[in-house]
């Protein structure tokens, strides 16, 4: 008679017991990491194509034993990692280095996650300024860039010298507009950009926006409409393919490598791919309105330290930052991840050894960041509104000049 | 008599003791099941009630001390000029998508329940999109649909027909994830109804046949009506799936061009998660929206089914 009440009091423990694992997952083991996880430094990064055997995984490692600290580092796919880093600081758990696109910095630091260069006396002084603006916000700066790339006209040879246009005579909207018009009589395509209706889109129509002299405060002014008007204009003649409406940087480099367009406007980051076409090609800097260089936005990642309840973490912190900014190292980095350095110093080096990225150089000396200008947080609320704005006037279902109107009042809002 | 009755008493009581453990041990058992609903279920719908009665910031979601706000994010929502259309596009994707995902399941589970030559192969073969990661088909999809290179404007050049702008024209983005949403759906459809048509017994069509019933008589007075309960199930779960359809819109059109192809469920992930700047509360107000829309029709069929 008691057995099977015995039997049924051991299983309602079990099931107990169970339920208590579930919610505290059996750790058992809890007490003994104590001292190692003092010295352990977490560093989160958007850079998830790196594994172990990286040169950038290395040198975070090799920065970490000369800081005395083991670190731990993991990589986040970058449109992940704003959430990851908002959600960690609320739950007063960020990481001790974070690596983060440069237009989210401003959104951090108006979210406190992120500490000043100041607090943690990181040496800014040789960063570009014009690339150090998209982590300053109210005066302060935010992070260090770790590199940067921008924007640019890649081109077809091929196709170029098959409609008779040399590139060297692209030095506006009217001879590049000229150009597509050659091309496309020749039976080729002209140009093909990503006009995504995501952040990806607006990056790529910021450097015609920007090369009309428009500016982001106003985006109905008649030099805004100008540049809208530019693309509608290539789309409705045909001078671009309908599919940029739905194109990432990345189809829109697919459509490029297939030989058939004579040019496309993409990112230092393709530099790689391109030795791979297996046509000829080259690059010029986009060109403005008027004429000379388009300011680009720039892209690229900043190097941040996120607040911390143990401020004396920072001192170690420091050292880490510093270490994977360094002259030496920043250029191993940049030349993994074919960026163009932030320094003068580096950019200097970095043509030195490969001719090549002195058209990327210069147009990161004419980029601007998309947070700059004291913009901060207030540029999400204008990109969106800017991106429905292209997509409603390439897709034809409003006019260039209503559809930035309505973007106008949305971003006003 | 008085022994009896202690025994009664005594019995009543130790059973009394025995009902207390064994409602211990019930309640065991039963902790998983409530902890589990309770920490996946019941806490992240509070939560999202709780974002959308709040105004958060980046930096009240960080510091956790957003202000209660009361309707406010549901007062913007309503007066967003994406609402309008989001809601719309939602209920036009759902309803299409499911009457054709039903209709074509329907005729296709009463096709399969011939048996014939390679039935099961082909049954087998119209699983196929059921089985693909979606990413992989709406990746597809988007590939055949695009307005330059795809496949299905160059048959269409073929045959002599101007192409059209599958994913980029404001006329035809939402037809468009309708078309590959319906292609992915079917496969449900034709399994659940299959099995439903099996639980019908052959005895009832050999009756019918004897008293001269043609083959569409067959269908609408004994297929229709016995496969009724099948039927409403199959159509609630598909309503539920098809509402909350995100990541094949996401991948094709990103709801655009514009608003083109937005639904509420697209809608509600661009303001938490696709901006730089999230927009937390909004977000899950539509997200809260979604669920009720579901919930109403949840509530519906179990009133149904009880006067069945």
């Amino acid at each position: 008679m008691t057995f099977p009440s015995v039997r049924r009091g051991l299983t309602a423990a079990t099931a107990l017991t169970l339920t208590a694992c579930l919610i505290t997952a059996c750790s058992s083991d809890s007490g003994g990491e104590k001292t190692q996880a003092a010295t352990e430094y977490t560093v989160w990064d958007p850079y998830p194509q790196f594994d172990a055997s990286s040169d950038w995984v290395k040198l975070l490692t090799t920065c970490g034993t000369d800081a005395g600290v083991t670190v731990k580092r993991t990589g986040y796919d970058t449109t992940d990692l704003t959430n990851k880093a908002l959600l960690a600081a609320q739950q007063d758990n960020s990481p001790d280095v974070l690596i983060v696109d440069n237009p989210v910095v401003s959104t951090l630091a108006e979210a406190g996650v992120l500490t000043t260069t100041d607090e943690v006396k990181t040496d800014t002084s040789a960063i570009s300024p014009n690339l150090l603006a998209a982590g300053q916000l109210g005066g302060k700066t935010y992070g260090v860039p770790i590199g940067a790339n921008t924007l640019a006209l890649y081109y077809n040879k091929k196709v170029l010298d098959a409609a008779k246009v040399d590139p060297a005579t692209v030095k506006d909207w009217a001879s590049l507009t000229a150009a597509l018009d050659k091309v496309k009589a020749a039976g080729k395509k002209g140009i093909t950009f990503s006009a995504i209706g995501t952040e990806e889109g607006s990056f790529q129509f910021l450097p015609w926006f920007w090369g009309s002299g428009a500016n982001l405060t106003q985006l109905d002014s008649a030099q805004g409409v100008a540049a809208l008007t530019l693309w509608t204009d290539w789309v409705k003649k045909g001078l671009a393919p309908n599919s940029v409406l739905n194109n990432t940087q990345t189809t829109s480099w697919q459509e490029f490598a297939t030989g058939d367009f004579a040019f496309s406007e993409n990112g230092t980051w393709q530099l790689a791919n391109a030795k791979k076409t297996g046509f000829e090609y080259g690059i010029i800097p986009i060109p403005s309105q008027a004429g000379g260089t388009a300011p680009a936005p720039t892209g690229g990642e900043f190097v941040t330290a996120p607040v911390q309840s143990d401020t004396a973490k920072y001192a170690t912190t420091q050292k880490l930052i510093a270490c994977l900014t360094s002259a030496d190292n920043a250029l191993t980095t940049d030349t993994t991840l074919s960026y163009v350095a932030a320094t003068d110093a580096v950019q200097q080096k970095q043509v030195a050894a490969n001719p090549e990225l002195k058209v990327w150089v210069e147009a990161v000396a004419a980029a601007k960041g998309r947070t700059s200008d004291d913009l901060g947080t207030k540029y999400p609320k204008i990109s969106q509104p800017l991106w429905t704005a292209f997509q409603a006037a390439l897709s034809g279902s409003k006019q260039p000049q209503q559809a930035l109107t309505d973007a106008q009042s949305a971003a006003a809002k | 008599m008085t022994s009896h009755a202690e025994t009664l008493v005594r019995t009543r009581g130790s059973s009394r003791v025995r009902r207390a453990r064994g409602q211990w041990a019930a309640w065991g058992f039963l902790a998983p099941v409530v902890i589990y609903l309770l920490a996946f279920y019941a806490y992240p719908l509070y939560r999202n009630l709780d974002l959308s009665l709040r105004h958060y910031t980046v930096r009240s979601f960080v510091q956790g001390n957003a202000p209660f706000s009361g309707a406010d994010n549901y007062r913007t929502v309503f007066d967003d000029p994406t609402f309008g259309p989001a809601l719309l596009h939602t209920l036009v994707f759902t309803f299409v998508s499911i009457a054709f995902q039903f209709a074509i399941g329907l005729a296709l589970a009463v096709f399969f329940t011939q048996h014939f030559r390679l039935s099961a192969t082909l049954r087998a073969l119209f699983l196929v999109p059921w089985l693909l990661p979606l990413i992989v088909s709406a990746s597809t999809w988007s590939w055949m649909l695009n307005s330059d290179s795809g496949i299905v404007n160059f048959f269409l050049k073929g045959i002599g027909l101007d192409p059209v702008n599958w994913l980029t024209s404001p006329d035809w983005a939402l037809t468009s994830v309708i078309i590959a949403n319906v292609w992915i759906g079917i496969p449900f459809n034709l399994v659940i109804l299959y099995s439903g048509l099996q639980a019908i017994p052959v005895d009832v069509y050999e009756a019918a046949a004897l008293d001269g019933a043609s083959g569409w008589q067959r269908f609408w007075r004994i297929t229709f009506p016995l496969l009724r309960p099948v039927s409403a199930i199959t159509l609630l779960l598909g309503l539920v799936y098809t509402l909350k359809v995100f990541d094949l819109i996401w991948i094709m059109t990103k709801g655009g061009p514009t608003d083109a192809s937005t639904t509420l469920a697209t809608w509600s992930y661009r303001l938490s998660f696709g901006n730089l700047l999230p927009e937390f509360g909004p977000g899950a107000a539509v997200g809260n929206l979604l669920i009720i829309i579901a919930l109403i029709f949840g509530l519906l069929y179990i009133r149904r089914q009880r006067r069945d």
